[in-house]
C-alpha cells in the first residue's frame, strides 16, 4: 500500500466517525473562541507576534552558540546534558541513565518530543514501568492511542468515552461520566505513582541559555510533581527550543498560552535550574537534559524552510485548520498533526514516507494568520509540494524530494502548459469546450464524487467581450 | 490612487470558460464609471493551478505568457481573490531570479481584486434599485487572508438599501475548494463543502454572493449534487443587477 492509499484509509475512517467529528468540531470551536477572547486588540496581538517571531529568529540564528552556552550553564548548575542525533540515541541515553540508577518506574509529564522518539515503548520493552501523568496522556495510555493533538492529546474523546476507559481500567471505582469525578479518580491513581516512581520525565518549552533554566508550561501540576517528586528528573527536548535570555521568556510564554488554550497564563509554570542542593528538603537528586536533533539541523540548511523551527508548539494552527477540524489528528498518521505536522513531518521523515500530507491543505491561510511566531505555513507547505514533485532532485534539502512525481500527473501539467501558453490552442480549446458544452466528458474523479462537472458557458468571456465592443489592447 | 483613464481586465480562466457573465458584469461596473476597460485577447490563466500543485516551471511558463498582455502601466483588475492573490503575492516569488522578474513585480504591484478596485480606487457609490432580498456573503480565503480585503465586498453590499445580509456559522472557514485539493483530497473536500452548504442553507438566505468563482463552483456544485436549492452568484453580477434594477 503506498502512502496515499494509507492516508486515504485513515481519512475515510475519520470521516465515517460522526462522534469523532462532533468532538473535534465543538472542541475546536471552543478553543478558537477562548483564544480570540485573549486578544481583544488586534494591533497588540500583531505587535506581540512580531516580537515573538523576532525572539525565535534571534535564537535560531545563533543556535549553535546558544546551545554551547546552555550546556555550560546547565553543567555549572549541576544539570547533566546529553546530546542525541536520532530518536534511538535519545531513548538509549535515557535508558542508560535509568539503568545506572536502578530505576524501574517512571512517571511522565507531557512531552511531544518523547512521542517523536516513541520513548514509552522503548522503556516498556526494557522492563521499565512508564506512567503518563498528564490527564489526557493518561487516558490515551489506557486507550493505547497516540495523541490526536499536541496540546490537548485526548481531545478526540468525549467524557463518555473517557468514562468507559476508566470503568475498564479501574473497575474498583464506581462508574461516572462526570468530568470532575473522573479527574478525581485519575488523581487518586496518579498520586500513588508520583510517590514511588524512581524517575520523572518531562518535556521543555524554553531552555534559557543565559541562566541554564528549563521552562515547563502546564496546567495540572503533574509537570511539577514529575520533575520534583522522583529522585531523578530527565527532561527531553528538541535543540530548537533554546532561547537566549530569561527576558525572552515572558513574551513567548504570553503568546504561547493565549494562542494554545486561550489562557492568560497556565496554572503552573516551572523554571527548573538545578537539582536538590545540600540542606534542601525536596527536589530531584539528579537532573538531566536530553537534547534531540532528529532532522532539525537539516531543516536549518534551507533559508526558507528554516522558519519551521520557529514553532513553539502551541497547536493554534491545528485549532484553526478546516481540514484538521473535519478529520482530527489521527488521520495524519504522524506525531505532529495539522498544518505544523504537514510542514514538519515530511522534512523530518522524508517526502517518500509522508509527503502525501502536503495534499491535505486548501492553502486557506487560517494557520498562518494565527501562528504566534508568524510561520508562513501555507507558503512553506506549498514549497514542500514543489519539493515533492521536483523533476531533478539534488542531494541536499528535504529528504525524498521528487518522490511523489508521477509521470501521468507531470504529463497533465505539461499539456495544461501547452494549452494555456499558446493563445491559438487556448482559443481552439475554448471554442470546442463551449460549443460542445453539453457533452459531458467521461471523467470520474474526486471532484465528481461530490459535484457534477461544471458546464461551460455557451461562449467564453473573450468572445463576449469582443462582441460587446471591449478593446483588446 | 486616483481614478485611472483605463484598466486591463484579467478575466481568469475559470470566468472565461464557465462564468463569463461575472466577467462582463465586472467590466460593466468599471466602464460605467467612465474608465476604459481593455480585455487583452491573449490572456489565459495566472498559473495558480500548477503553482499550488508544485509544478512551478509550468506555472511560470503560463504566468509569463500573461506578462505581454499588460504592456502599459494601467491597473490590472481581477474578478477573483485567489487569482489576484496569485499575481500580487506569488508572481514575485515565482519570477524570482528570472530575466523578466521586474516586469512581473511591476504587474503584481498594479494588480487589484475587483471589489478592492471598486472601493479603493473608483470609490463606487451604489443606488439599490432591486427588490428586497436576503443574502449570505461567502468571502474566499484568498480575499480574506492573502489579500486582506474581506471588508470590501461587505462595504459594497452595505450600500444596497434593500439587501439584508445574514451571517452563516463558521463564516471565515474555507469552503473546501482549494483548487486541486478538491481532486487530491476529495473526501475531505466533500465533507468541508457539505458543512459549508449546511451553514449557508441554515441562514435562510435567498442567495449566496462571493467574489470568487472557485468557491461558487464548489458550493453550487455541491448544492446541485445534494439537490438543494440555493442560488449562487458572483458579486459583480449581483451588484450590476441591483443598480440597474435588472434581474430579479
Amino acid at each position: 500500500m503506498n502512502q496515499y492509499q494509507a492516508f486515504y484509509q485513515r481519512i475515510d475512517k475519520a470521516l465515517q466517525n460522526d462522534q469523532l467529528r462532533r468532538n473535534f468540531r465543538s472542541a475546536m470551536d471552543g478553543i478558537r473562541e477562548r483564544r480570540l477572547a485573549q486578544f481583544p486588540d488586534d494591533r497588540e496581538l500583531q505587535t506581540l507576534r512580531f516580537q515573538a517571531k523576532g525572539i525565535r529568529n534571534r535564537s535560531l540564528s545563533r543556535q549553535a552558540e546558544l546551545l554551547e552556552r546552555l550546556e555550560t550553564k546547565l553543567t555549572e548548575n549541576g544539570i547533566q546534558v546529553h546530546w542525541a542525533e536520532t530518536p534511538l540515541q535519545a531513548n538509549a541515553r535515557i535508558h542508560e541513565i535509568l539503568e545506572a540508577e536502578q530505576a524501574t518506574s517512571v512517571v511522565k509529564g507531557k512531552s511531544m518530543v518523547s512521542e517523536e522518539t516513541d520513548l514509552n515503548h522503548y522503556l516498556e520493552q526494557r522492563g521499565i514501568e512508564v506512567i503518563e501523568s498528564d490527564l489526557g496522556e493518561y487516558i490515551l495510555q489506557m486507550a493505547q492511542e497516540p495523541p490526536s493533538h499536541i496540546i490537548v492529546p485526548a481531545i478526540h474523546k468525549n467524557r463518555f468515552e473517557v468514562a468507559e476507559l476508566f470503568q475498564k481500567f479501574h473497575p474498583e471505582q464506581p462508574y461516572t461520566d462526570d468530568v470532575d469525578e473522573l479527574t478525581g479518580c485519575a488523581r487518586q491513581v496518579l498520586r500513588k505513582k508520583f510517590a514511588y516512581a524512581d524517575a520523572g520525565i518531562s518535556g521543555v518549552n524554553f531552555a534559557v541559555a543565559e541562566t541554564g533554566t528549563l521552562c515547563l508550561v502546564e496546567n495540572e501540576g503533574n509537570g511539577r510533581l514529575s520533575t520534583t517528586a522522583p529522585r531523578i528528573h530527565i527532561a527531553i527536548t528538541g535543540i530548537e527550543k533554546v532561547v537566549e535570555k530569561l527576558s525572552d521568556v515572558p513574551p513567548l510564554l504570553e503568546i504561547l498560552t493565549k494562542s494554545a488554550t486561550g489562557q492568560p497564563i497556565t496554572t503552573y509554570f516551572n523554571m527548573i535550574s538545578r537539582p536538590r542542593q545540600p540542606g534542601e528538603k525536596d527536589g530531584p537528586e539528579q537532573v538531566h537534559l536530553v537534547l534531540l536533533d532528529n532532522g532539525r539541523s537539516r531543516i536549518r540548511n534551507d533559508d526558507e524552510l528554516l522558519d519551521t523551527l520557529r514553532c513553539i508548539r502551541c497547536g493554534s494552527c491545528m485549532n484553526h485548520c478546516p481540514v484538521y477540524v473535519h478529520v482530527g489528528g489521527h488521520a495524519y498518521g504522524t506525531t505532529y498533526p495539522g498544518p505544523i505536522g504537514i510542514l514538519l513531518e515530511p522534512q523530518r521523515l522524508g517526502i517518500d514516507k509522508v509527503g502525501s500530507l502536503t495534499s491535505a491543505c486548501t492553502l486557506c491561510g487560517a494557520c498562518g494568520e494565527v501562528c504566534p511566531v508568524r510561520i508562513p505555513l501555507p507558503k512553506l507547505i506549498n514549497r514542500l509540494r514543489a519539493e515533492a514533485v521536483e523533476a531533478t532532485p539534488g542531494d541536499n534539502g528535504v529528504p525524498g524530494t521528487g518522490a511523489l512525481r508521477s509521470r501521468s500527473e507531470a504529463l497533465i501539467w505539461k499539456l495544461w502548459k501547452q494549452i494555456y501558453t499558446r493563445s491559438r490552442i487556448y482559443s481552439a480549446f475554448k471554442y470546442l469546450a463551449t460549443r460542445l458544452r453539453h457533452i459531458k466528458p467521461p471523467i470520474s474523479n474526486g471532484w465528481t464524487r461530490y459535484r457534477p462537472i461544471p458546464t461551460p458557458s455557451s461562449k467564453p468571456l473573450s468572445e463576449l467581450a469582443r462582441q460587446q465592443g471591449y478593446d483588446d489592447e | 490612487m486616483n481614478q485611472p483613464d483605463q484598466i486591463y481586465f484579467f478575466g481568469t480562466c475559470l470566468i472565461d470558460l464557465l462564468y463569463p457573465k461575472a466577467g462582463l458584469a465586472g467590466m460593466a461596473l468599471i466602464k460605467r464609471q467612465g474608465v476604459k476597460v481593455i480585455y487583452p485577447a491573449n490572456q489565459s490563466c495566472c498559473g495558480q493551478p500548477a503553482f499550488n500543485s508544485g509544478y512551478r516551471q509550468e506555472a511560470l511558463a503560463v504566468a509569463r505568457a500573461q506578462l505581454n498582455c499588460f504592456p502599459n502601466d494601467y491597473p490590472i483588475v481581477v474578478p477573483s481573490g485567489s487569482c489576484a492573490g496569485m499575481v500580487k503575492h506569488h508572481w514575485p516569488e515565482l519570477f524570482a531570479g528570472q530575466p523578466d522578474e521586474s516586469q512581473a513585480i511591476a504587474a503584481a504591484q498594479r494588480t487589484y481584486e475587483l471589489t478592492e478596485f471598486l472601493v479603493d480606487v473608483l470609490k463606487l457609490k451604489l443606488k439599490d434599485l432591486g427588490q428586497p432580498t436576503r443574502i449570505a456573503i461567502h468571502t474566499s480565503c484568498s480575499a480574506r487572508r492573502e489579500m486582506g480585503i474581506a471588508d470590501r465586498i461587505d462595504s459594497l453590499i452595505a450600500q444596497l438599501s434593500n439587501v439584508q445580509v445574514v451571517e452563516q456559522a463558521h463564516k471565515t472557514e474555507c469552503c473546501g475548494f482549494g483548487g486541486t485539493f478538491s481532486i487530491k483530497q476529495p473526501d475531505i473536500s466533500g465533507a468541508m463543502v457539505e458543512a459549508k452548504c449546511e451553514a449557508l442553507l441554515a441562514t435562510g438566505a435567498e442567495s449566496v454572493i462571493s467574489q470568487d468563482c472557485g468557491c461558487l463552483m464548489n458550493i453550487s456544485g455541491s448544492l446541485e449534487h445534494q439537490q438543494r436549492e440555493l442560488p449562487t452568484q458572483h458579486v459583480a453580477e449581483f451588484l450590476l443587477q441591483r443598480i440597474t434594477g435588472e434581474g430579479k
